[in-house]
């Protein structure tokens, strides 16, 4: 992927483009360093009392007549969906963008329960139509051209092509709003949830989180237990914040507060709506005190944008749901550490992620700490296994020149299969070359000259 | 145990280590029961004190936004910029909720309307070429006007109809967001609507090539008419 030039090209561009704005809006805080102290307290204060803070958040809220839902695990995040979906024998949904739900994988389930499924947000709705999964936390459909997307317009949705964006977009603005209108459930997630009123905060920029909390009769927002901000009043702070780091906008077009369903005197919104709380791992990182802070994250992306690793090998290199510094740091504890430590290595240790971010973790030594931690630790069985082979093979010389001969020798059929499950070394071949061993080893080449 | 006592268990078993104070090198921090809203506004984007700069302000963001703000002398002139409106746009029905403002107008336009604040058909709502509501706020720090299901004809009228109308007073002007949470704990501490929202401009999307289009799911173009 690093070798792609073209896909280099594409990401440098709106990276570029990214970064004049977001340096023109920083510019225009007082001091963007005090306020990010001051966000970065905030979350530590919501973190460090998280038990006070979401036992106020579920009573302030239930008390306005919303279900609240907890779930320990992904398995009973989509159980909990389901089990709506299927009481209110509901037969389509609608999503707007959030990446907690790719993180429990919600739209496969959905899916696999025989219901038809609609991402409403535009590059969510790309991304799906592709089968694939969202390059970027917050741009998930940056890594596609105008022409890519034509094609596939005129593939799933049988448009006429165009190379505008404006009309691409108002074929799926046209496609997305018969969906809104006759949808049975809309899905949203949260960006912050409010303890001192109850609420939680939904930021976007094209209306579709609005449109997916007003129409459906039922709505269903799924966050993770760590959005909580103490008061109402700290979004003054974050929602300026989130869109300078996330997008280089001053604020994003809608930032809505949602404190119930349908009230008493008002005329529309869902009747029922269901908050489900999700642990997934959050707690393990809770009780990791060095690395506590990862969980301030308002999934911004702001890392991922400035990372020199992801602006050259991309988003969907990581093979993970939350790609950049903020996933190579959280990934191994909500996967598996030694599963996933090679992400810790996908860093120049440069630092700039730390820098960029608005809440102030400390990305990049996070990122070291789990080198450390996995080092400790006992590998997995393969690579237990391949590293005493090895030690046998190199402490033997007999059986090392043997090896290497072999090599030589079967390069070439190996070549016949490679990126197939036939190839013994498809694991490695499948995102990585093999160079070729060489036609003469040292030892004999070495032996010639003499 | 219910799942809501596991995962409190599991939050007070993690928290009985505090964890340092962030990019903390001893150096004293204000305590978190010690800050209130306007902590915030030394640090943000500065906003003048006049009510002139902030008026300059907010038109300043508007145009940026490619939101239409037009400042009128009197309340007298609102039909007469509404009906302009309507003329160039050809509008054939509109939406609106009933309010001392969106009263005094709509009706002027001699066109049928959509009423959002009892019962409505959604469908008949989605026909509409514009919506016409009242407002919160408008904040001049972000150009945003600040609405509430309450104040501005429920969820969806500000975000359905293709073109959205707000009639807003000069006073109703705030410096910036610390003031407009200000606001809405003065206005409403006692009961909050269910949904409560900052409009930044009209609907948006860059998810093609990062370029800016106008229209991606809520209305293509934002007025703000206010005297």
């Amino acid at each position: 992927m690093a070798g792609d030039l073209r896909h280099r090209k594409i990401i440098r561009a709106a990276l570029g483009n990214y970064e004049i704005a977001r340096d023109k809006r920083k510019a225009s805080f007082q001091s963007w360093e005090s306020a990010r102290q001051l966000a970065a307290e905030t979350k530590w204060d919501a973190l460090n009392h998280l038990d006070k803070y979401l036992v106020e958040f579920t009573a302030k809220i239930e008390a306005r007549g919303t279900k609240v839902h907890w779930a320990s695990t992904a398995a009973q995040a989509r159980e909990i969906i389901l089990q709506i979906v299927r009481d209110k024998k509901a037969k389509s949904v609608i999503k707007s963008k959030a990446m907690t739900a790719e993180e429990i994988h919600l739209n496969d389930a959905l899916e696999h329960a025989g219901l038809n499924v609609v991402e409403n947000d535009l590059g969510e709705f790309i991304v799906q139509l592709r089968h694939e999964a969202p390059y970027h936390i917050v741009f998930p459909s940056m890594h596609l051209t105008r022409g890519e997307i034509s094609e596939l317009f005129q593939r799933e949705l049988g448009s006429t092509p165009t190379n505008d964006p404006e009309e691409l977009t108002m074929i799926a603005r046209r496609a997305l709003r018969k969906k809104f209108l006759t949808a049975d459930i809309g899905i949203t997630g949260a960006n912050f949830a409010i303890a001192e009123t109850g609420m939680i905060s939904i930021t976007e920029n094209e209306g579709n989180a609005r449109l997916t909390a007003a129409l459906p009769k039922t709505m269903i927002s799924l966050l993770g237990i760590e959005k909580i901000l103490p008061k109402l009043g700290d979004l003054a702070l974050f929602l300026p914040m989130l869109a300078t780091a996330g997008t280089g906008q001053p604020l994003t077009c809608y930032n809505t507060m949602y404190g119930g369903p349908r009230q008493p005197g008002e005329s529309d919104g869902p009747e029922e709506w269901h908050v489900v709380l999700l642990d997934n791992h959050r707690t393990e990182l809770l009780a990791d005190v060095e690395q506590r802070d990862v969980l301030h994250c308002i999934r911004c992306g702001a890392c991922l944008n400035v990372c020199p690793i992801f602006k050259n090998i991309g988003g969907h290199t990581y093979g993970t749901v939350y790609s950049g510094p903020i996933g190579s740091v959280i990934t191994p504890h909500l996967r598996g550490l030694q599963d996933w430590k090679h992400l810790s290595n996908a860093s120049s240790l440069c630092g700039a992620c730390t820098e960029a971010c608005p809440v102030k973790i400390d990305l990049h030594h996070h990122l070291l700490q789990n080198r450390r931690n996995a080092a400790v630790q006992q590998p997995t069985l393969k690579e237990q296994i391949g590293f005493k082979s090895f030690v046998q093979l190199a402490n033997h010389p007999k059986l090392w020149a043997f090896a290497k001969k072999f090599a030589r020798l079967t390069q070439p059929l190996q070549k016949l299969v490679r990126g197939t499950r036939l190839d013994p070394g498809y694991h490695w071949t499948q995102t990585r070359d093999l160079p070729d061993v060489a036609p003469e080893t040292f030892k004999d080449w070495w032996r010639k000259r003499k | 145990m219910t799942e809501r006592e596991k995962i409190l268990a599991r939050v007070r078993e993690a928290l009985k280590v505090t964890a340092p104070l962030p990019g903390s090198h001893g150096e004293t921090h204000l305590p978190a029961s010690a800050k209130n809203i306007s902590t915030a506004r030394q640090w943000l984007p500065k906003v003048g004190e006049s009510f002139a700069e902030q008026l300059a302000l907010f038109q300043k963001n508007a145009a940026e936004l490619k939101a239409d703000f037009q400042l009128l002398a009197s309340r007298d002139e609102l039909e007469n910029a509404l009906a302009k409106i309507s003329t160039a746009e050809n509008w054939k029905r509109i939406a609106s909720h009933h309010g001392e403002l969106t009263d005094f107008v709509s009706g002027s336009l001699d066109l049928p309307i959509c009423f959002t604040d009892k019962n409505y058909d959604v469908h008949e709502l989605e026909t509409c070429d514009a919506g016409i509501s009242e407002c919160d706020a408008l904040v001049a720090q972000t150009g945003s006007v600040l609405v509430a299901n309450r104040s501005a004809g429920g969820r969806a009228l500000s975000v359905l109809p293709p073109h959205h109308v707000v009639l807003a007073r000069r006073e109703q002007l705030v410096a910036d967001l610390p003031a407009a949470f200000e606001l809405l704990q003065q206005k409403y501490a006692a009961n909050y609507p269910s949904m409560i929202s900052f409009i930044t401009g009209p609907s948006r999307t860059s998810d093609i090539e990062r370029i800016l289009v106008l229209g991606a799911h809520g209305p293509k173009k934002l007025t703000i008419l206010c005297f």
